[in-house]
Parts: C-alpha cells; structure tokens; sequence
C-alpha cells in the first residue's frame, strides 16, 4: 500500500448527501440480497386491502365523499406499510449496536446528525420498495389512482418523508430505552395507535373530538391527506402536509441525533 | 501532510462509570511506527481507554492527542486518522465482503476514482480476494476479523486500533490476524495499537507493551526489559504477577466467560 495521505474533511454540503446516498446504496445492496422482508412485509397491507377494503367497499358503511372505500383506504394502507417499515427499521438501530456494527459508523468521520439523516431516508428507500408493492396490489383491485407520474414521483417523496420521521421516531425511542427486547414491545405498541388515530382508515370528521384531536398531531394523518390529494385527487392540503411532514422530519432528526451517542456507551 | 508528534499521548485520563472508576489515571507516549500491546485481564480498562481515544465516548478527565490532534477538540479529524476494529466480530453479514469494504470507503471519503483500487487492495491484502463476492454472513471466524481489518484499512489510517483482535479465534485463524497485522506494519509503517490477555501473543508481536490493571498502568517497557527486571528466566506471566499481585488467568471472572460467549455468539451468528 501506499503512503497514506489523510483525506480533506468534505465541506459540509457535500460531506451530508454523501452520507445520505451512501446508507440508501447500502439498503438497496442488503435488499438485493436478502427479499424476503419484502413479501412478508407486504402480507398485512394485503389483508387491510383485500379482507378489510373489499368488504367495507360493499357496506359504504364509512362517508368518503363520494369516492369508492376502497380508493379512499389505499393511500391509508400505502402510508402505513411505509410507517410500519421506518418503525421497525429504526428499530434496527439497537442490532447493530449490538451487534458491534454502530460502534464502527460512529468511528468513521460521519456527524451523528448525518448518519440518523442516513439511516432515516435508506428506512424511506425500504419503504418506497414496499410501497410499489402496494400501489400495484391496488391497481390490480381496481382502485383508480392517478397515471400522472409527476404526482407519483410527488407521492414517493412524501413517502420517504412520512417514513424518514417515524423512523427517526423510533431511533429516538431507541436511544431512550436501549434494550432490544423492550423495544420490540413498544414498537408494536405505538404502531396500531398511530395508523388508528389517523385518517387512513375513516375520514377525520366522523372520530370522536378526543381521537380528532390525537389525528390532528400524527403526522401519519397529513402523510395520508398527501398521498390522498396525490394518487387518488381527493381534496387535501399538500403543502400544509408537506409542511407538517418536513417540520416533523427536522424535529426527529434533533432528537435521534442527540441521543444515539448513548448506544455507543 | 505527515503529521508531527507521537502517534498516541495519553496523560491523566480517567474514566469513571457511576462511582466505579475504569480508568483510573493513566499516562502513555506511544511513538509513530510502533507495535503497541496493551495487556492485561478483563475488566482493567483496556476497552475503556481504547472507546475514549477513538472518541466513542467522551473524555471525562485528561487529555489524549494522536498525532498532534487532541481528541476532545477535533474528534473529526481523528477519526480521519485512525482505524478501529472493535473487539465484537461485527459485520453486515447480507452484504458481500467487497460491498462491506466499500461501505466504509465511502464513509470514509476515499475519492470515487481511487476507491476500486483500494478496496481490491485492502480485500488483497487480507487475504480475502478470492471470496470478496461472497456474502459475509458465509465466513468463518476468522475471515471476518480480516474483513473488519480490510475495513479498517480502506482508510489507509496512521493508526491501526485493534480491540482483542483474536478473542474468540482459533488458533490457525488467529495466527492468520496476526501475521497480516505484521506484515501490513512492516510494509506501510504504521503505528499499531492492541489490547490482549494473551502474553505469548503481545511478545512476539509488540515492540513494547504496558501491562494494565484495575483501572491503572502497572508496568511498561518492551517484553525484553519488563522480564529482564525481573530475573533471567521470567516470562510476561511472571511480570504480571509480580506487578499486580494477580495471575493473568486468575483474574479471569465471571465477566470474562461471559464475554467470551458472547463473543462467540456473534461470530456464530456471523460466520
């Protein structure tokens, strides 16, 4: 080998897309490796659409405005096996401390922040992956989504935001407890509430005032909204949405960042 | 730019757990080009005072430098310069070996049109060219220590940090680690930093060694002075026993087979 020069800190404009673009390579990589997360992840999606959907698309049980249930509960389900992938990908955080892997990114010169920015957009690639799952099951259902592929393009990045945050929500939650066998716990236990306590199964005017105000405070409730107004041209409020979503982003960012330093401890 | 100064200083630093205290005062100089062992059982604060100076966790007390860089001031810069294996065989095991090694030429900035090269070297000099296409979860033991190491090495660091590097290796693989490690040092003149409990391997190994002890630093000189001092047949056993009142095996707890199997856990689900 040769002499080995120190290489120039990046300025720091380059040095964080850098980071981004490195940990979704990686997720890609490890998904082409290993697919079986994909289909087995896409079961429950499956059951919401197909048991769920199809049924209460007979009853019109649930005010929609005039769109068929079942086109109003897929962008739900889209936001939700999105949310369920970031959740349980952010949980991932505490194997490889683990498993020692944590140890040696947190060597490497990757700012924390960059390296929860990382593994916040690569759960938004896994995400993304389990999405078009979904959008396809859909289609062949029979929902009518939009065939404007800006508005697609639109819905995979409030996707990738929605899941951006619950992953770094859970990374936070990571960071606070530590331990792995609590955490599989409590991420099952904040995952039903907030697809409940949101729009994607009923439109927010018919919740009970309590459950309207918990909807109003989930960020899951303005992903849904988006991808709504986006795939099925339903009325929404998208930059309201996409600015909750961002907001909410920025905010999970802090807070895992401060806090994965303790799982190196 | 070659970088002035010792490879590692070390004075006064101490660590404390709650009210246990891992590091308990230590100072240590270690020169640009040596083969440094740091020794001693489980529990005297060997991986304490390695996660300090690789800027894992915060200096509590004290003050480390490595090559003229202070690491509470310029934790950055640092990890620019170091590599680390830690002591846990941890690697993406649904990655391949190559994928592995790129990973972290990335992380660590190894420019676009240099990276092939490098990772084929660092993947060559470990040994492992032949299988870098296979997935990592398929190697044994040992070779995952040589990709952690080929890891460590994409970076072409100034200081090699090496945590019980053979713990949990048999002794082929370990032999394996060892030679690679000596080899690399001789060729690129590397400074190289370990910690071990096996005496045998620091001796042949290590231009000096510090022997380590509850926290403190008990004795320190090359293998060849430690046991001169004491009488003309002494091993680094003998010196161990002499300066901590303890036998190096004997000090081996309940925390010991503990991390031993977990050790062996990982590597089993690894390799």
């Amino acid at each position: 080998m040769a002499d080995a020069v120190v290489i120039a800190e990046p300025p720091i404009w380059r040095l964080f897309p850098d980071r981004v673009a490195t940990f979704c390579l990686v997720e890609l990589q490890k998904l082409r490796h290993d697919r079986t997360e994909m289909f087995t992840r896409a079961v429950q999606p499956v059951l919401w659409l197909v048991i769920f959907g199809q049924t209460f698309n007979r009853l019109h049980a649930i005010p929609t405005g005039g769109i068929p249930y079942l086109d109003f509960l897929a962008p739900g389900v889209i936001a939700q096996s999105g949310m369920f992938v970031a959740i349980f990908y952010g949980i991932q955080i505490v194997w490889e401390r683990d498993a020692g892997v944590l140890t040696k990114l947190l060597v490497t010169p990757t700012p924390r922040s960059a390296l929860i920015i990382g593994k916040a957009f690569a759960a938004g690639i896994r995400s993304i992956i389990q999405v078009v799952v979904v959008l396809i099951l859909s289609v062949v259902l029979g929902v009518t989504l939009t065939e404007n592929p800006l508005r697609i393009l639109g819905a995979f990045v409030v996707v990738v935001m929605g899941s951006a945050f619950f992953a770094c929500l859970s990374m936070t939650i990571a960071g606070v407890v530590l331990k792995r066998d609590r955490l599989i716990g409590i991420g099952q236990m904040i995952t039903m509430p907030l697809f409940f306590a949101s729009s994607a199964l009923y439109p927010v005017a018919i919740m009970p005032s309590w459950l309207q105000a918990l909807s109003r405070v989930n960020p899951l409730s303005y992903e849904v909204d988006a991808l709504r107004g986006l795939l099925i041209d339903a009325p929404s409020h998208l930059w309201l949405d996409i600015g909750v979503l961002a907001f909410s982003v920025v905010v999970g960012i802090m807070a895992s960042s401060l806090l994965v330093g303790r799982l190196a401890r | 730019m070659p970088d002035a100064g010792p490879a590692l200083l070390i004075e006064g630093l101490r660590h404390r757990f709650g009210e246990h205290a891992a590091v308990d005062g230590i100072d240590l100089r270690i020169e640009q080009g040596e083969i440094f062992g740091l020794l001693g059982p489980n529990g005297a604060g060997k991986t304490t005072t390695i996660r300090v100076l690789n800027t894992l966790l915060p200096i509590q007390e004290g003050r480390i430098e490595i090559l003229g860089h202070d690491v509470r001031r310029d934790p950055m810069g640092v990890r620019r310069r170091i590599g680390y294996v830690p002591q846990q065989l941890s690697i993406e095991s649904t990655l391949t070996g190559r994928e592995n090694v790129t990973w972290f030429a990335r992380l660590f900035d190894v420019p676009r049109k240099e990276r092939t090269v490098r990772v084929d070297d660092a993947l060559g000099v470990m040994g492992l060219g032949e299988v870098a296409d296979r997935l990592a979860g398929t190697y044994s033991g040992g070779m995952v220590r040589r990709l952690e190491l080929a890891q460590a090495l994409v970076n072409r660091p100034r200081v090699l940090v090496l945590d019980e590097p053979t713990v949990g290796l048999d002794p082929v693989a370990r032999d394996g680690v060892w030679q690679r490690v000596e080899e690399l040092q001789e060729a690129t003149g590397m400074t190289v930093l370990l910690t071990t409990h096996y005496m045998e391997e620091a001796e042949l190994l290590c231009d000096r060694i510090a022997l380590m002890h509850l926290g403190r630093i008990k004795a320190e000189g090359s293998p060849a002075e430690l046991k001169r001092e004491l009488g003309p047949d002494a091993t680094l056993d003998d010196v161990f026993r002499h300066s901590t009142g303890g036998s190096l095996d004997g000090a081996e707890g309940a925390r010991g087979i503990r991390e031993i199997r977990r050790t062996r856990r990982t590597a089993g689900r690894v390799g």
